[in-house]
């Protein structure tokens, strides 16, 4: 049985918003009873075009219809622009978070949102040009793109968890790879999304491992986290780099620069008083 | 809040009569089966009991009956038992719905070297023998066809397979870990050369089942250790289990009528006041070749788990073949093998009973499901006001 959270539960059996507005500002439709999941959202402005009301109609499991209730809940009485802002992280978030295996549900209340903004809109679909990676479930390579970027996936069965692709037949495991691993060696750019506590441990350690630590033991070094309180990430320095004169350079300009550069720009690094 | 239990093909409630049996052999007779004292020896008086028990449920004879941990050891000894001792045969044929016991197991067989067949079933789930006597070559080692579907009840021609099978001299082995005790089941009138079974879906306690040796066939251990059951399963008795299950086996022997008359009337009772209640539903599997009591049902334009979990608010347990309650993206395979569409496939719940179900707990079922399909429809967008689908997909 799943971990579903009270709030997901809540939502489940008591959904928010429910329905399809007649004449519609915003509408959209995403996903497809083959899949196993959909939602149709739809949106109505009020005069300072804040959006006034919002429903959604799912076809999908209780964490399906949990986040999308959540989104419309989300969503009401914000701008279009503001809502534009809203992830799918804040949609699992809302629900006090969503099994790894269905975080995909969040993803779908995302593009929906997204769809019906562009509805609104009248613009052209934002992915023009994307191509389909998953056969099965029909997923782009932009969507996949996206879904590693924003969720700084690193493996084919996270994005598989996000976005369902490769979930079928696996054909596709290889094509996901290489997104992957394109993606992951994109420069970063500033707007990183906001990480949760856990998510940003984990990249902490994730980036000393494949980042930093090879360089040190090349030098016959060694670096060990000792512990990491808010953005202060606490370390020994082992082997040749703990009696090295440099230490402190490579702490500054190595150690800290990387993780500034590739989890927060805010973090420091402090060797532990030995 | 009461439960209502109708996820029996999972797991059953261990009998009173077999708990009671049990109970002794935790703290007053706690003897090692092995051991040389009396104290010890009287308790493997009791195991040799119960191997008369299970092998009566079965028309076989004690010495065939190995004791395991469950069924799905019993499944694993079977097949690496076939191929050990056969071991210039690299094929080994199952079919699409085998149980994962069977079917991760021949997979990870697949990555050793191994040639797999996986034989297809049609939109009822039925076997076609002609497909199973044109997959057997001069390298197939063993061919493990289930008796009886777990997700469905479909029953497959086991006992006809295993004659064209054993004319080629290839062993043949059946998982009928669904089947035992809710069809007659005699090893005296069928060539099968090895029969799994588990205790806890016939109100036995879980962590114990069967392998049904038949006498003469050449048999390789799965685990390696001390002389039990013949040297053909090491590891000390699990004796409380072992003299439980000889209990249930008794007890499914007699209540073999019951189950295809007082629970099969019951499931079809279900089946058909569902069907008639909620539109675009129908049954998954053939209705006919069929365990009494087994119906899977699936409920057009909505997610089973979604259902389940209305269902649990109500306190009514069963399960579901949908992508959401497996953790993968993909319907059931037994589904999927069977052609079932997209629509019905994520919608499937399976209904299984036991001879513990009353009427009233039926009744109710009947009486709660319409609302919970309804709501959920509602919330659907392929489903229209009037009550009607609105796509073609």
């Amino acid at each position: 049985m799943w971990e579903y959270t009270d709030k997901v539960k809540e939502y489940f059996l008591n959904p928010r918003n429910v329905g399809e507005i007649e004449n519609p500002d915003g509408a959209a439709e995403v996903g497809s009873l083959a899949c196993g999941d959909a939602l149709k959202l739809t949106f109505k402005l009020d005069e300072n075009k804040r959006i006034k009301d919002a429903k959604f109609k799912t076809f999908g499991c209780a964490s399906a219809i949990a986040s999308s209730s959540a989104l419309t809940e989300i969503i009401k009485g914000m701008t279009v622009d503001e809502a534009l802002k809203v992830s799918n992280q804040d949609i699992a978030q809302y629900l006090g978070g969503l099994p790894d295996e269905k975080m995909h549900c969040s993803v779908m209340g995302k593009q929906a949102l997204e769809k019906a903004i562009e509805n609104y809109r009248g613009a052209p679909p934002l992915e023009a040009g994307a191509k389909i990676i998953c056969e099965c479930f029909g997923v782009t390579d932009k969507e996949i793109e996206r879904a590693v970027r924003e969720n700084n996936l690193s493996t084919v069965e996270d994005v598989t968890n996000y976005t369902k692709a490769g979930g079928g037949c696996g054909g596709c495991h290889d094509a996901i790879a290489q997104i992957i691993e394109k993606v992951r060696s994109e420069p970063k750019i500033d707007s990183k999304p906001k990480l949760t506590n856990l998510q940003k441990i984990r990249l902490i350690e994730d980036t000393i491992e494949r980042e930093i630590r090879p360089s040190l033991k090349h030098d016959g070094g060694d670096i060990e986290i000792l512990d990491i309180i808010g953005n202060r990430v606490i370390v020994a320095l082992r082997g040749a780099c703990s009696t090295c004169k440099a230490s402190d350079i490579t702490l500054k300009d190595f150690v800290q620069h990387r993780l500034q550069e590739l989890v927060l720009p805010d973090i420091t690094v402090e060797e532990a008083s030995k | 809040m009461k439960t209502i239990y109708l996820d029996n093909n999972a797991t059953t409630q261990v009998a009173e009569e077999v708990l009671d049996v049990m109970t002794p052999y935790f703290r007053e007779l706690y003897g090692n089966p092995s051991s040389m004292h009396t104290f010890g020896g009287q308790v493997g008086q009791k195991i040799r009991v119960a191997r008369e028990q299970v092998a009566e449920l079965l028309g076989a004879s004690p010495e065939e009956i190995v004791f395991t941990s469950c069924g799905t050891e019993s499944d694993n000894s079977a097949i690496r038992s076939a191929l050990l001792t056969r071991p210039d045969k690299k094929h080994v044929v199952i079919s699409r719905v085998e149980h994962p016991a069977i079917h991760a197991l021949c997979s990870h067989l697949g990555s050793q070297g191994y040639k797999i067949t996986e034989l297809p079933v049609d939109k009822n789930g039925i076997l076609d023998l002609e497909n199973l006597e044109k997959s057997l070559t001069s390298d197939t080692a063993i061919v493990s066809l289930m008796w009886g579907n777990n997700e469905t009840g479909v029953i497959f021609p086991v006992e006809e397979a295993a004659n064209l099978v054993h004319e080629k001299g290839i062993l043949f082995h059946t998982d009928a870990v669904q089947a035992a005790g809710k069809i007659p089941i005699n090893m005296k009138n069928n060539v099968i050369d090895m029969l799994s079974i588990s205790g806890h879906k016939l109100h036995a306690p879980k962590g114990i089942g069967i392998l049904y040796i038949r006498r003469g066939t050449k048999f390789s251990p799965f685990l390696i250790g001390g002389h039990q059951e013949k040297g053909r399963r090491g590891g000390t008795e699990n004796t409380p289990s072992i003299i439980g299950l000889g209990r249930a086996c008794e007890l499914a022997a007699s209540n073999m009528e019951k189950e295809n008359t007082y629970v099969r009337r019951l499931r079809d009772k279900l089946e058909h006041e569902l069907l008639k209640k909620i539109s675009q539903s129908r049954v998954n599997g053939d209705v006919v070749h069929r365990l009494p009591n087994t119906t899977n049902i699936s409920f057009e334009f909505v997610e089973g788990e979604a259902i389940l979990l209305l269902m649990n608010e109500l306190g009514i347990c069963a399960s579901s073949g949908s992508a959401c309650t497996s953790g993968s993206l993909q319907p059931s395979h037994v589904l999927r093998a069977m052609g079932v569409p997209f629509t019905m496939a994520h919608g499937s719940i399976r209904f299984s009973l036991s001879v513990n179900n009353t009427e009233e707990e039926v009744d109710f079922v009947i009486d709660k499901m319409p609302a919970i399909i309804e709501r959920l429809r509602g919330m659907s967008p392929f489903w229209n006001k009037t009550g009607q689908s609105c796509t073609t997909q």
